[in-house]
C-alpha cells in the first residue's frame, strides 16, 4: 500500500453480476486497522452485495479480497468469522422464542457450555458497558436490546473487522449515542469497522473515512469529517438534493381526523395495549407520532387504518363521521388511506403484480371494479401513473411486488395511496430502508398532499424525519400518547427522553429530564 | 374390578401407546426443524411390512426392527428429496407419501399375508417379567423401554445439546440460520430421516408385537393420530409421552368396554373415539394462545437459500 502499513481490509476490482444487473463493478477500497469506514450509497447501489461477499455469504465473480495483507477466499460466513470478521445485520438474525444466551450460542462456531458462555458474555457487557440479561427471551426485548445481542455475538469473537449494516435505523437518539460509544471503544482497541447507513449526519459524527457507491461503482472517497450531510448525499445521488419545500405561511383548516379515548387490547402476548389515546389532525396538517418501536405504534397503526376495528365507533372520526367500528375498506370510502410499516404481507402481496396490488387498495376510490368485475385497463393505467409519478424502478405494472427492492416497493406503496388523494392518510415508517433521494421525494409528496388539504398522520421512529415534515407531534410510550407538541417547541433531547430514554419509569424520567434541564 | 384385569388393561394401553409415541417423537423432531411431513402413516406401513418380512426371513426380531427403521428412513428420503431439494409443497408431498406407503406396503406384503412370527418376549427375566405385580414395570418387550428412552433422549437433545439448538433455530427462522452459516437443508434432511426411522420402528411394532402378523393397512390411521399428538403436545417430548398414553387409553376403550360387558354405547362409536378425540384436541388447541405452545415459525415453509 502507498502508506506503507498493512491494511485490515483491501478490496481490488470486486465484481458481481446478477441476472440483468451488475451489482458491483470493479469496486476497490481499503480500511485501516482501527478505522471506522463508512460505505454509502442509495438503495441498489450495491452496498449489501459487497458486504455479503466480504462476509462470505456470496462469492465475487472477479476481484480479490485481502485481509491483513493476505489474499483470502471467504467461502462462508463461518470462514469469515474464523478470519476475524463479524457482522451485525440490518434485519437481525435472531430466534424469537429462544433466550439471549441460546441466540448467542447459535452465532458461535465452537460449542461451549452455557456457563462459560454466560461468563464471557458478562465480560463483554462489562467491558463495553452494555446492559443485557442473558436469560430473557428475545421476543420480550426491545429493538435496541435485540441489536445489542447481535453486537455482543460479534464482539465475543474478538473481531478485527466488524460490519454494521444500517445499525441505527430503529434506535432512539440515546441508544444511538450509546452504540457510537461502543463502536468508538472498539475502534480504539484496533478493530476496524465498516459502517453502512443512510443517516449521513451519523457518518459525519462517527466515521473516519467513507467510500461512496453509485450503480455498483465507487464514485467517490471522502473524509466525512470534512464534508456535510448534504454534500455526501449529493455524491450518493450524483446530483443536487432537493430541500423539502414547505410554504412558510401554512394555515390549518378544520379538524378532519379526530381520535378520542381510543383504547385497544394487544392481541398477542408481546403487543402493547393502547390506553386512552386522543389527538386531532386538521386539514393541511402533518401530525407526527414518535416513539421507540414496541410502544404501541403497531397497535395504533392497526386501529387507525381499520385493520383492527375498535369497539367504540366514536373513538375515530373522519370529517365528523364515526368510523371506529369499520374495517379498512369501509374507512377507505370515508377517505382514509393507510400505509403500514410492513411492506410485504401488509402493504403489498409479494406474489401479486403491482397492478393487482394497486387494485387491492385503490379499487373503490379509483373505480377499478364495475359490477364486481375488475377493469384491468384502469388498474394498469393507474399503476403506471404511480410508477411514473414516484420514479419506481421496475419492469412495469405486471412485475410482481417481490421483484422490487424494499425502497422501490415503499415508493410504489406510498404512491398508490397518495395518488388516491385521501382525505386522511395514516403512514407508518414512510421512509424505512429508503435512500436519501427517494426519502426526500416521499417527504415532499407528503407535504404537498397536506398542502392540498389532507390530514396526515406519520408514525415514525426516525425523529429527524418527523422534525423535518411534521407540523405537530406527540410521543408514544407504553401504549400512551403524550400531549401534542408543536414542532420547534421541543428539542430532540426532550423528545428522546419522552421516547423512553428512561423507559417506563415516570419518576426517573422526570428526574432525568430535570437533571438535563439543570445542566 | 380385580387387580389382574387392571394390570391387563394397563398392558394393552402400553401396547397402544408405544407405536404412536415412537412415530410422534420422530415427527416432533421433524417439525421442530420446520418440516411438516404428513407421510407418517405411509412410513409406518413401510416399516411394518419391512420389519415383518425381514423378521420372518432372518428369524431375528432385532434385525427386523433395524430394517423397519431403515425402511422408514428410506421412505422419508423420497419426501426429503422432493420437498427439501426440489422445494415441492410439503403438505401435498406428505399426503402422496402416505398413499405411496399404503400401496408399496401392500405390494411387498402380498406374500406375507397370513404368516406369523414368534413374538419377542419381555426384556427382563421371567422372575420379574411374569411376576404377578412387578410385570406392570418389567413385563414389556424391549421396544417399550426403547420408546421411553427415546423420549428422554429427544427431550435432552432438543433442550441441552448444541445440535438440538441448531435444529430448533432452523425451524424457527431458516433465513437467519442460513445467514449465520448453518446448513438448513442438511439439518432438515437429518431430521426427516430420523422421523422416518422412528415412524418405521413405530410401524413394525404392530406387525411384530401387537398383532403379530401382516395385513394391508395394518396401522389403521394411527400415523394420523401420531401427527395430531405432536400438536397436542405443543412440540414438547414429555408432553408427547403423556399424550401418547392418554390416547392409548382412548384407543383401548372399545376393547375394555367389550371385556367388561359394557353395552350402552355401540362399539363402533368407541372404536371411533381416538379419531374423534384427535379432532376435538386439535380444535381446542387452535384456541390456545400462549407463546410456548406455538408451532415452530417456519413449519411447512419451503426454504430456498439465496446465493
Amino acid at each position: 500500500m502507498s502508506d506503507g502499513t498493512t491494511r485490515r481490509l483491501d478490496l481490488k476490482g470486486i465484481t458481481k453480476a446478477f441476472p440483468g444487473v451488475l451489482a458491483n463493478d470493479d469496486v476497490s477500497f481499503s480500511v485501516a486497522p482501527g478505522e471506522i469506514h463508512a460505505l454509502l450509497g442509495e438503495n441498489g447501489a450495491g452496498k449489501s452485495t459487497l458486504v455479503k461477499m466480504i462476509y462470505g455469504i456470496m462469492q465475487p465473480d472477479a476481484g480479490e479480497i485481502r485481509f491483513d495483507g493476505e489474499l483470502v477466499h471467504v467461502a462462508s460466513p463461518k470462514a469469515a468469522r474464523a478470519m476475524g470478521v463479524g457482522m451485525v445485520f440490518q434485519h437481525f438474525s435472531l430466534f424469537e422464542p429462544m433466550t439471549v444466551l441460546e441466540n448467542i450460542a447459535l452465532g458461535l462456531d465452537e460449542a461451549i457450555s452455557y456457563a462459560d458462555l454466560e461468563a464471557r458474555i458478562r465480560e463483554v457487557l462489562e467491558t463495553y458497558q452494555l446492559s443485557l440479561d442473558p436469560h430473557r427471551t428475545v421476543a420480550t426485548l426491545s429493538v435496541g436490546e435485540r441489536q445489542r445481542i447481535e453486537i455482543v455475538r460479534a464482539l465475543l469473537l474478538e473481531p478485527r473487522l466488524l460490519i454494521m449494516d444500517e445499525p441505527t435505523s430503529v434506535l432512539t437518539p440515546q441508544e444511538v449515542a450509546q452504540l457510537f460509544d461502543t463502536l468508538r471503544a472498539l475502534a480504539a482497541r484496533g478493530c476496524s469497522i465498516l459502517y453502512i447507513s443512510h443517516k449521513l449526519h451519523e457518518i459525519v459524527e462517527l466515521c473516519h473515512s467513507a467510500t461512496i457507491l453509485r450503480g455498483g461503482r465507487v464514485v467517490a472517497e471522502c473524509d466525512p469529517r470534512a464534508e456535510s450531510s448534504r454534500s455526501m448525499a449529493e455524491m450518493m445521488i450524483g446530483g443536487a438534493l432537493k430541500e423539502i419545500e414547505k410554504a412558510a405561511d401554512r394555515s390549518f383548516g378544520v379538524e378532519r381526523f379526530i381520535v378520542g379515548g381510543l383504547s385497544l387490547e394487544a392481541d398477542d402476548a408481546f403487543g402493547t395495549s393502547l390506553k386512552d389515546i386522543s389527538f386531532s389532525v386538521r386539514a393541511g396538517e402533518i401530525f407526527g407520532v414518535a416513539g421507540v418501536a414496541g410502544n404501541g405504534q403497531n397497535e395504533l397503526m392497526l386501529a387507525l387504518s381499520g385493520e383492527r376495528p375498535v369497539e367504540s365507533a366514536g373513538a375515530i372520526n373522519i370529517d365528523g363521521n364515526p368510523v371506529g367500528t369499520l374495517n379498512a375498506e369501509k374507512r377507505r370510502r370515508f377517505g382514509l388511506c393507510a400505509v403500514p410499516e410492513e411492506r410485504n404481507g401488509h402493504g403489498a402481496v409479494p406474489g401479486f403484480s403491482l397492478s393487482d396490488n394497486a387494485i387491492l387498495t385503490a379499487r373503490t376510490r379509483k373505480n377499478m371494479v364495475r359490477l364486481g368485475v375488475i377493469d384491468a385497463g384502469v388498474a394498469e393505467s393507474y399503476t403506471n401513473e404511480v410508477i411514473g409519478g414516484f420514479a419506481v424502478k421496475t419492469t412495469g405494472a405486471k412485475a410482481p411486488a417481490s421483484s422490487l427492492s424494499g425502497g422501490n416497493l415503499q415508493k410504489f406503496i406510498m404512491g398508490r395511496e397518495i395518488m388516491q388523494a385521501p382525505d386522511v392518510l395514516v403512514v407508518s415508517q414512510p421512509t424505512w430502508g429508503v435512500d436519501a433521494g427517494a426519502a426526500a421525494a416521499i417527504h415532499q409528496e407528503l407535504v404537498d398532499l397536506a398542502a392540498r388539504g389532507s390530514a396526515i398522520v406519520v408514525i415514525s421512529q426516525d425523529l429527524d424525519e418527523l422534525m423535518a415534515i411534521s407540523d405537530t407531534m406527540a410521543v408514544m410510550n407504553e401504549g400512551k400518547l403524550s400531549r401534542t407538541l408543536a414542532v420547534g417547541e421541543a428539542s430532540v433531547d426532550e423528545i428522546g427522553l419522552l421516547m423512553g430514554g428512561v423507559h417506563g419509569d415516570p419518576d426517573a424520567t422526570a428526574d432525568y429530564a430535570g437533571a438535563t434541564h439543570a445542566a | 374390578m380385580n387387580e389382574a384385569i387392571l394390570i391387563a388393561i394397563l398392558v394393552t394401553v402400553v401396547g397402544a401407546a408405544t407405536p404412536i409415541l415412537l412415530a410422534g417423537l420422530g415427527e416432533l423432531v421433524v417439525e421442530k426443524a420446520g418440516v411438516l411431513n404428513l407421510g407418517v402413516e405411509g412410513m409406518m406401513l413401510v416399516g411394518a411390512v419391512t420389519g415383518f418380512a425381514v423378521t420372518t426371513m432372518t428369524g431375528a426380531t432385532f434385525i427386523g426392527i433395524v430394517a423397519a427403521g431403515l425402511a422408514g428412513a428410506g421412505a422419508s428420503m423420497i419426501f426429503g428429496f422432493l420437498t427439501l431439494t426440489l422445494t415441492a409443497n410439503q403438505v401435498a408431498t406428505g399426503l402422496a407419501l402416505t398413499i405411496f406407503g399404503v400401496g408399496l406396503s401392500s405390494l411387498i406384503g402380498a406374500g406375507f399375508v397370513g404368516q406369523t412370527v414368534t413374538v419377542l418376549g419381555p426384556l427382563f427375566p421371567p422372575a420379574l417379567a411374569e411376576h404377578e405385580h412387578l410385570r406392570i414395570l418389567f413385563g414389556y418387550d424391549p421396544v417399550v423401554y426403547f420408546s421411553f428412552a427415546m423420549t428422554l433422549v429427544v427431550a435432552w437433545f432438543l433442550r441441552r445439546t448444541r445440535a438440538g439448538l441448531i435444529l430448533r433455530a432452523v425451524g424457527e427462522n431458516d433465513a437467519s440460520a442460513h445467514s449465520i452459516g448453518y446448513s438448513v437443508i442438511g439439518v432438515r434432511y437429518m431430521a426427516v430421516a430420523f422421523g422416518g426411522a422412528m415412524a418405521g420402528i413405530g410401524g413394525c411394532y404392530y406387525s411384530l408385537f401387537l398383532t403379530p402378523m401382516w395385513a394391508e393397512r395394518l396401522t389403521a390411521g394411527r400415523g394420523w393420530i401420531a401427527l395430531a399428538l405432536v400438536v397436542f403436545a405443543a412440540w414438547k417430548p414429555m408432553r408427547l409421552l403423556a399424550g401418547a398414553y392418554l390416547f392409548g387409553v382412548v384407543m383401548t376403550l372399545e376393547l375394555h368396554a367389550k371385556a367388561a360387558g359394557f353395552e350402552y354405547v355401540p362399539p363402533e362409536f368407541l372404536a371411533a373415539m381416538p379419531y374423534l378425540a384427535t379432532i376435538v384436541v386439535l380444535a381446542l388447541i387452535s384456541l390456545r394462545k400462549s407463546v410456548g405452545a406455538q408451532a415452530p415459525a417456519c413449519l411447512g415453509k419451503p426454504f430456498k437459500p439465496s446465493t
